[in-house]
């Protein structure tokens, strides 16, 4: 086991400062108990820094360890100041008017400590090498945010999604739970190396096979993926915008790695008509690409229905889950190593970029609040309360803009190349039609990210009292680093698409295809073309009779 | 660097103006809009006229090298005029703005001043995705400025606009996206140098796209017209212009016909022909029929328009039509025509467009039925109506005759009946095709002399309110009844350049049509039928031959 522990380190420093944020957030003083967003962050930025230092991981895809780690840490940071605020103002105002304070009513420790539980859950993920490993750190992820969820605001409608989520997430927990037995009944093991011996020895047995749907079923749940989706629109708007943010990014990119680790066990290198052999088992790919289509497609029609800005980007998270289900259904590709033919690459590139803008988007939510009916501050939850948001508040209304331009996916902004690496992964795979269904979604997305982005840019502020800044700066310094990191990272990305390409390296799979060598992390395609395989040598001897 | 100047200029002053007071607005636009135009003409100047199918003044940079993104630059004769006509009418754009537009400048001229640089930018890239970011980028500022400055209807118009257009480009995306797989994945031994490894490079795709099987270049041909198709518009696509037109304010119109609608069938040059000339010699009659389609049903509904400005816009459609008829006859008559009938068309039908506006503005109706024998109030501006719609509708000695004869004669040229003669080309249009386009040429003169006709001769009518006898009237604003001299001084270069490209077509036509010629060269290379026995094949073998002859008599059993 202690060979393990170097691997552990993020996780280690995330949880000891989890430990110390337990104690300072009950400190009678408030400048102490303040601080705990900044030590989450910097916790969470040192976390970041072993991460990338670190070694990589002993798994099926040891790169993607250190960057899944860096990736979930980092925009944890944007997170957590995304948070502030959201729990204990009452309380603190309370306490400044002379109240005595106590310790029993202050939730600010809980509250940081349950996102720093959360977030070591999803970076365990991403180091998972047993089914065990994986169920414990998917529940470690969820379990935090059903609390989170409920504590997020006072009002009833939280509670209410935090109940819903509990019991729906717990269903699916049930289901991968049960998937994750069938896996071990089929093959004997808990490992994934081992599986993945097992499947690649014996073939996939029925009982795998039903295994693994069922366990790709259950965590379609973390991703909100259809059928598993039906929570994501009450509980998104039932929580406060920052743990929205929350809940959008970190379950989901947990989930995502889970389902790329699932099915590097199964490995893309499956005989099939399909991308010359280097395709999903065709059961696996036909329910992904099923799952893929109608999550797609039921998201986006679905967001075009709200009035709610926060039910609108519910829907539309799920739309993105089913465009990174592409990349997943296209797999690491024949050629290992190009971002352009490598699905996982494109789905760890997209998480990445999806964060980002996901942040600035509800960081725009979250900096804007208005005094409800009793005089207390509430949420903004409708369109009309973002009208005229660049006249009256520039920054955070240039952050909705360009980040819902982005997640439209309007080229040069960066949800465009991520789109465009899903693009071309999937066409490389040989998934056009599929490719097809994801543009024309996009096209869909179009209208209501417009819609988004217009009320922001276009219309004049309603006439009445305006929605005034929430009084809390970390939420815009958030909103303002993912606007400067995704228009950045829109020219000079060239680093994190490198990055997300070696870290979508595949070893066991391609270790057993024949004529293939395990990929080393960082090495071109250029290298590879004399890789067998007979669907490009046909192709090519067509295009050598047609071009000659 | 000039091309990149051309771009980051006006990006530049964009930035600018929103960051300074909107009583600057107008001043940093027009310094921007003519510091862009004389950059322009410096790049004229060092362009070399002697080779102009080559690319020129070309610059490079990677962009995101990972997935094979260079930002590239790079301009023949076509590009080269067609930036020259976008940079001629930003100026014009903005000093026909300074009365019509009164509130939110900043952003007005701002947006007007990125949409330049987005279409700059498409004429100018080397690069597809480069090209297509551009190319969608000019959605964003358009839908702001009809929907922010629009007449009533204007969201509804400018949401219908981005979507139709967003959607048929993502399309369009997905075909360039396979052509540089294919590229990257499929293309190894045929000896182009950049096969096996993904890049965007126009150059490189066109050699890539050309060695795909004819049935491949098929679907790609489908795709890529979704998107270009749109933006032209092509006949059963095009609901979405006369709605944009209408609802834009006049210099969103001026630039909308001038240059936007001039994306699509630059696109269809620029990649549709020299990309896919299996596709495109298979499919040319379809094409054909479409536009043509296009040509009598947009002038059949501008007959019957009592709106000014929507009959102009459908007349848009009609206008296109040949275009794309030229396009499709794919000899070099047809398409130089083609090619001088997209910067003909910007130079007249956004005259008109400015014209519509300047009579908008003193009177606020653009009803036929409120509007009549303007010839007696506004003499100055009759004559530049007048003159400007005798250049729409094809007046011999002004711009439009030369191009639109070129494309139907192209489209005459292009068939069988034509045969061995002299100039003919082989192809599968020909005679009909050309006389029932020409129909359209006769109702173009129609429904723009019946429009003439009437709000500027016959009787004098105003809407009411408005004072019959010119004087004294408020509603006016700062304008006198008849044009101001800025007025006229936005509407003389049109009028010179309409005047000059009737005239003295020649060294245009002679620029243009090197780089023609070698498209036509590779769409007979690709196998279309050669108009005399031992035609020159100068690229064609023997298999390619036998894969064409396979294609089209499998498309033939259809």
């Amino acid at each position: 086991m202690s060979e393990k522990l170097p691997l552990l380190i993020p996780e280690i420093i995330v949880f000891l400062t989890t430990c110390i944020v337990m104690v300072v957030g009950l400190s009678p003083n408030l400048a102490v108990r303040r601080s705990c967003g900044l030590l989450s962050a910097i916790g969470l930025v040192f976390a970041a820094i072993f991460a990338v230092n670190g070694p990589a991981g002993d798994g099926l895809l040891p790169a993607m360890t250190p960057y899944a780690k860096a990736l979930i840490a980092l925009v944890g940071v944007l997170l957590v100041l995304l948070v502030a605020g959201t729990v204990d103002r009452e309380e603190d105002a309370r306490v400044a008017r002379g109240g005595v304070f106590d310790a029993l009513r202050t939730n600010r420790a809980e509250f940081y400590s349950f996102i720093l539980f959360s977030l070591t859950g999803a970076m365990l993920c991403a180091s998972a090498t047993d089914l065990i490993w994986l169920f414990l750190a998917l529940e470690l992820t969820s379990l935090p945010t059903y609390v989170l969820v409920t504590m997020s605001t006072r009002g009833t409608r939280s509670q209410e999604a935090g109940v819903k989520y509990f019991f729906l997430g717990a269903l699916g927990a049930a289901v991968f739970l049960y998937g994750f037995a069938l896996i071990y009944g089929g093959t004997g093991s808990t490992k994934f190396v081992d599986i993945s011996a097992a499947i690649a020895d014996h073939g996939m047995n029925p009982i795998t096979l039903a295994g693994m749907i069922l366990a790709i079923i259950g965590v379609s749940f973390k991703i909100a993926a259809v059928p598993m989706h039906f929570y994501t629109a009450d509980v998104y708007q039932g929580a406060a915008a920052p743990v929205t943010a929350f809940l959008a990014f970190v379950p989901k990119t947990a989930g995502f790695l889970s389902l790329i680790l699932l099915l590097a066990i199964v490995g893309w290198d499956h005989g099939s008509v399909i991308a010359a052999g280097h395709a999903l088992p065709s059961e696996l790919r036909l329910l992904l690409w099923v799952v893929a289509a109608l999550t797609m497609t039921v998201g986006n029609v679905l967001a075009l229905l709200q009035s709610s800005p926060k039910r609108m980007l519910a829907y539309s998270s799920i739309a993105h889950s089913g465009y990174m289900l592409v990349g997943l259904i296209a797999g690491p590709g024949a050629y290992g190593a190009s971002i352009s033919h490598n699905g996982i690459a494109a789905v760890l590139f997209y998480l990445a970029a999806y964060g980002l803008m996901n942040v600035g988007a509800f960081a725009a939510l979250a900096g804007l609040e208005r005094r409800g009916r009793d005089g207390r501050p509430v949420e903004i939850d409708s369109f009309d309360d973002l009208r005229g948001l660049c006249a009256t508040h520039p920054m955070l209304g240039w952050t909705l803009v360009v980040c819902s331009l982005s997640l439209l996916g309007l080229p040069p902004l960066l949800g465009f190349f991520s789109k465009l690496t899903l693009f071309t992964s999937g066409i490389a795979a040989g998934e056009i039609v599929l490719v097809i269904v994801l543009g024309i979604n996009s096209a869909v997305a179009a209208f209501y990210y417009l819609r988004l982005a217009g009320v922001a840019m276009l219309e004049d502020a309603t006439d009445g009292p305006q929605p005034g800044l929430a009084p809390f700066p970390a939420r815009a310094i958030s909103g303002l680093i993912a606007l400067v990191l995704v228009v950045s990272l829109s020219f000079f990305g060239n680093g994190l698409l490198n990055a997300s390409r070696n870290a979508a390296v595949v070893e066991g799979s391609g270790v057993r295809a024949p004529g293939h060598t395990p990929q080393q992390p960082g090495q071109h395609a250029d290298e590879h073309k004399d890789a067998s395989d007979p669907a490009k040598d046909a192709s090519t001897s067509v295009a050598q009779r047609v071009g000659a | 660097m000039e091309l990149v100047l051309l771009i980051l200029v006006p990006l530049a002053f964009a930035i600018l103006i929103a960051l300074r007071p909107a009583q600057e607005s107008k001043f940093h636009a027009v310094i921007g809009t003519l510091l862009a135009a004389g950059i322009g003409v410096n790049a004229l100047g060092r362009f070399d006229w002697g080779s102009p199918a080559s690319m020129q003044l070309a610059a490079a940079w990677d962009w995101l090298p990972a997935i094979g993104l260079r930002l590239s630059v790079g301009v023949d004769s076509v590009s080269m005029m067609l930036i020259a006509l976008t940079l001629l009418l930003g100026p014009i754009c903005v000093f026909c703005s300074f009365t019509a537009i009164q509130r939110q400048e900043r952003t007005y001229y701002s947006w007007l001043l990125v949409l330049q640089a987005a279409m700059t930018g498409v004429f100018a890239s080397r690069d597809i995705v480069m090209f297509y970011t551009c190319f969608e980028f000019t959605l964003v500022p358009m839908y702001v400025l009809i929907s922010l400055f629009g007449s009533t209807n204007r969201k509804a118009a400018a949401t219908k606009f981005f979507l139709y257009t967003f959607t048929g480009s993502v399309i369009t995306l997905a075909g360039l996206i396979y052509i540089a797989w294919f590229n990257a994945t499929q293309l190894e031994s045929v000896g182009i140098e950049t096969a096996g490894r993904w890049t965007f490079d126009i150059g490189a795709l066109e050699l890539a796209a050309q060695a795909m099987p004819a049935n491949v270049q098929g679907w790609l041909l489908l795709a890529m017209m979704c998107g270009f198709a749109i933006k032209i518009p092509l006949f059963p696509v095009h609901t979405w212009l006369p709605l944009a037109h209408t609802e834009a304010p006049t210099a969103g119109s001026v630039v909308l016909a001038g240059v936007l609608l001039k994306l699509g069938t630059y696109g269809m040059f620029r990649f549709v022909l020299p990309f896919l000339p299996a596709a495109v010699v298979e499919h040319a009659p379809l094409i054909a029929t479409l536009s043509i389609i296009g040509i009598l049903y947009g002038g059949l509904i501008c007959w019957v328009q009592t709106d000014v400005k929507k009959l102009v816009a459908y007349s848009s459609v009609a206008h296109l039509g040949f275009c794309i008829l030229g396009l499709a006859s794919l000899n070099t008559i047809g398409i130089t025509g083609s090619i001088l009938y997209m910067i003909n068309h910007g130079l007249s039908t956004g005259a008109l467009f400015l014209l519509i506006g300047m009579v908008y503005e003193r009177y606020h109706t653009r009803s036929m039925k409120e509007l009549g024998g303007l010839a007696a109030k506004m003499p100055v501006w009759a004559t530049f109506m007048i003159f400007f719609t005798m250049a729409s509708v094809g007046l011999p000695g002004l711009n439009g005759f030369i191009s639109e004869f070129m494309c139907l004669l192209g489209a005459f040229q292009a068939g069988d009946a034509w045969g061995a003669l002299p100039g003919g080309t082989g192809g599968d249009l020909g005679f009909w095709y050309a006389l029932v386009a020409g129909l359209g040429m006769i109702i173009a003169a129609m429904y723009l002399l019946y429009m003439v006709g009437r709000v500027v001769w016959g009787p004098l009518v105003l809407p009411p309110g408005h004072d019959d006898h010119g004087h004294g009237d408020h509603s006016h604003g700062p304008l006198p009844t008849d044009l101001c001299e800025r007025e006229i001084f936005v509407l003389l270069p049109l009028a010179i350049l309409c005047l000059v490209l009737g005239l003295f077509p020649g060294p245009v036509i002679k620029a243009l049509e090197p780089p023609v010629n070698n498209i036509v060269e590779t769409i007979e290379a690709a196998g279309r039928r050669p108009a005399s026995p031992g035609g020159a094949h100068a690229m064609a073998t023997s298999e390619r031959e036998t894969a064409v002859a396979d294609a089209t008599a499998a498309g033939g059993d259809k």
